[in-house]
């Protein structure tokens, strides 16, 4: 089909493989996001932290740099890693959080509003590489700012505390990828479906700020009313920092609820985005 | 020719509701329509041959494929164009259709190669920079034509393609659809309650009502059949003219008022009247070949007892 001759023809050339099309649904939403300014401003602060973080690692092991800043000698700057490392993941969490409030709802409400999902189903794309391509726009979003980092800064300890060090704290890098990778999954899954249901893009937004922020709220009214600590169940951030206090081995925090049952909750979420999605992603809504 | 589309007994259902009842048929024309009123059942019969429906029963080949198990395969060859506006307002033409066709596909360079030329093989090589919120409702059917045939389909089905469309756009549509008709390289399924859209492009009709098949014509045959019927106004005595006529082979009814209409037989052309009628001194006034419309086959379809 040249333009030149402008008539119909049939295209001949190699196609992609199959696997990959979702990745064109991720591309695509990721130039779209960038696009924003904003968008691409607060992505790069959200590297800050990890900046800031990095130069307290090196400046733990730097005596001279920590006489230059008159700290008191013998003293470590960093003398609680998990502390450190959860206090890290906590920070790049919360940015996690204002990232997807900004970013969800411009993934699939567009498409519905549209009426567009009966084009991208015309194509050799099922509706869960569809729902996939969009899950990896958040969840590789998030994970850039939280595991990623959070690992390259163990990494930085390692080297700098040596193989020893590494090898008997292996587990807090566990707990860095487990941790953040849980919060990964329940932020990307609930931006997902909160952008499949909530056409208007700014009340999407709210609500998945509102889900951390009201569950918490609720949660605590719920708790103080009924004398109970069943209200964290309805509380997300609660049971995420429950699971983080279990991976960190922070023995003081105060739970209220079972890991098991935090983890059933979330996972209870996760499964409930999942059947919202099933509703929505559809070409065609059927009338029964 | 091979058959291009082959149901079998398929019937789809929406809870309690059948929308499509055990249709039968095989469909193998170069461009073939859907016809039907509204709420025949037309979209939904292409819906579940994309895959969009599950089947209640039975089942349906595209292109050879199974549209239970080869779902996939038949969305690689098929090209769709659907009814309502469906595509992404804040992106501009080029980049929507070069998204639609990496989807089916193509690399990212063909794509946009391909998207260029799509957009104006359809008549939008001027607007593809313009966000596509901001094109008129032709200029959106014509975007949406693109997306379908960008990735060079064997099948493209569209579904009213001439919705909302003024007379201008409605005939560069037509256009269109005929010239991909014409290049031999694309089978096209039209559905449409447009008959005049139907009759000017496709070969092949197949109308619907209440989720039954109610008629399946081939035009070009019908076109050719009716090439055989003869209407003339006459002046002058119809009844020797009329016994000429027949020992040529015809067949011949008068319906008075100087009125014949005849089935020529084979071997016997329109001279042949001619000569006829001048041997006998007739006034031949006018001479139609009875065309039955697709208006008529349409109506007829509706008003059998099964069609209704």
């Amino acid at each position: 089909m040249a333009i030149y001759k402008r008539t119909y023809r049939a295209y001949a050339g190699q196609l992609t493989p199959t696997w990959s099309r979702s990745w064109i649904l991720t591309r695509y939403a990721w130039k779209y996001l960038f696009r924003s300014r904003v968008m691409t401003g607060f992505f790069s602060l959200c590297f800050v932290p990890a900046l800031i973080m990095g130069v307290g690692l090196y400046l733990n092991h730097s005596d001279s740099l920590l006489r230059l800043l008159r700290f008191p000698p013998g003293r470590p700057l960093i003398s609680d890693f998990p502390l450190y490392f959860r206090t890290f993941v906590t920070i790049q969490c919360s940015f996690a959080i204002i990232l997807t409030a900004f970013a969800a709802p411009t993934l699939i409400s567009p498409d519905l509003t549209n009426n567009a999902l009966p084009l991208f189903f015309c194509r050799p794309i099922s509706r869960a590489e569809y729902v996939f391509g969009k899950f990896c726009v958040i969840a590789w979003l998030v994970s850039l700012m939280t595991w990623v980092p959070g690992l390259l800064l163990f990494g930085i300890e390692a080297g700098l505390s040596g193989p020893v060090w590494a090898w008997n704290n292996l587990w807090l890098a566990n707990a860095i990828f487990f941790g953040a990778m849980g919060y990964v999954l329940i932020l990307s899954f609930l931006g997902l479906a909160l952008s499949a249901w909530v056409k208007w893009k700014p009340i999407a937004g709210a609500l998945v700020l509102g889900t951390f922020f009201l569950g918490t709220g609720f949660g605590a009214a719920i708790n103080a009313i009924m004398r109970t600590t069943n209200g964290y169940y309805i509380d997300i951030s609660h049971m995420i920092h429950t699971v983080w206090a279990a991976l960190f081995r922070d023995a003081g925090f105060e739970a209220g609820v079972p890991v098991v049952g935090a983890v059933i909750q979330l996972l209870a979420v996760c499964a409930l985005c999942l059947w919202l999605l099933s509703r929505k992603i559809r070409a065609f809504e059927v009338v029964r | 020719m091979s058959t291009l589309i082959e149901l079998e007994n398929l019937s789809v259902r929406f809870g309690k509701r059948t929308i499509l009842d055990q249709l039968t048929c095989s469909l193998s024309g170069r461009a073939i329509g859907l016809l039907g009123p509204n709420g025949a059942g037309k979209s939904t019969l292409i819906n579940t041959l994309l895959g969009f429906h599950k089947p209640a029963g039975g089942t349906a080949h595209v292109l050879g494929f199974d549209i239970r198990t080869g779902e996939q395969q038949i969305r690689t060859l098929a090209g769709y164009m659907p009814e309502n506006d469906s595509f992404i307002a804040n992106m501009t033409a080029v980049a929507f259709i070069r998204y639609m066709a990496e989807l089916s596909g193509l690399p990212s360079e063909p794509a946009l190669e391909r998207a260029h030329e799509a957009l104006f093989y359809v008549g939008l090589g001027e607007a593809r920079y313009r966000k596509l919120g901001t094109y008129s409702l032709g200029m959106k059917q014509l975007a949406k034509l693109a997306q379908a045939i960008v990735h060079g389909p064997k099948l493209v089905i569209l579904d009213e393609p001439t919705n909302g469309l003024d007379p201008p756009a409605r005939q560069r549509m037509i256009r269109l659809i005929k010239e991909m008709k014409e290049s031999g390289e694309v089978h096209i399924v039209l559905c449409s309650h447009l008959l005049r859209d139907v009759e000017e492009t496709c070969d092949e009709v197949l109308i619907l009502n209440r989720g039954r098949i109610v008629h399946y014509s081939n035009l070009e045959e019908e076109r050719r059949a009716n090439r055989r019927f003869v209407e003339l106004e006459t002046v002058g005595d119809q009844a020797p003219f009329a016994v000429a006529l027949e020992k040529l082979g015809c067949e011949c009814a008068l319906s008075g008022h100087g009125r014949i209409k005849m089935v020529m037989s084979d071997g016997v052309d329109i001279r042949d009247i001619y000569r006829v009628a001048a041997e006998r001194d007739m006034q031949l006034r006018r001479l139609n070949y009875r065309r039955d419309s697709l208006e008529d086959i349409f109506l007829k379809a509706i008003d059998a007892p099964g069609g209704k």
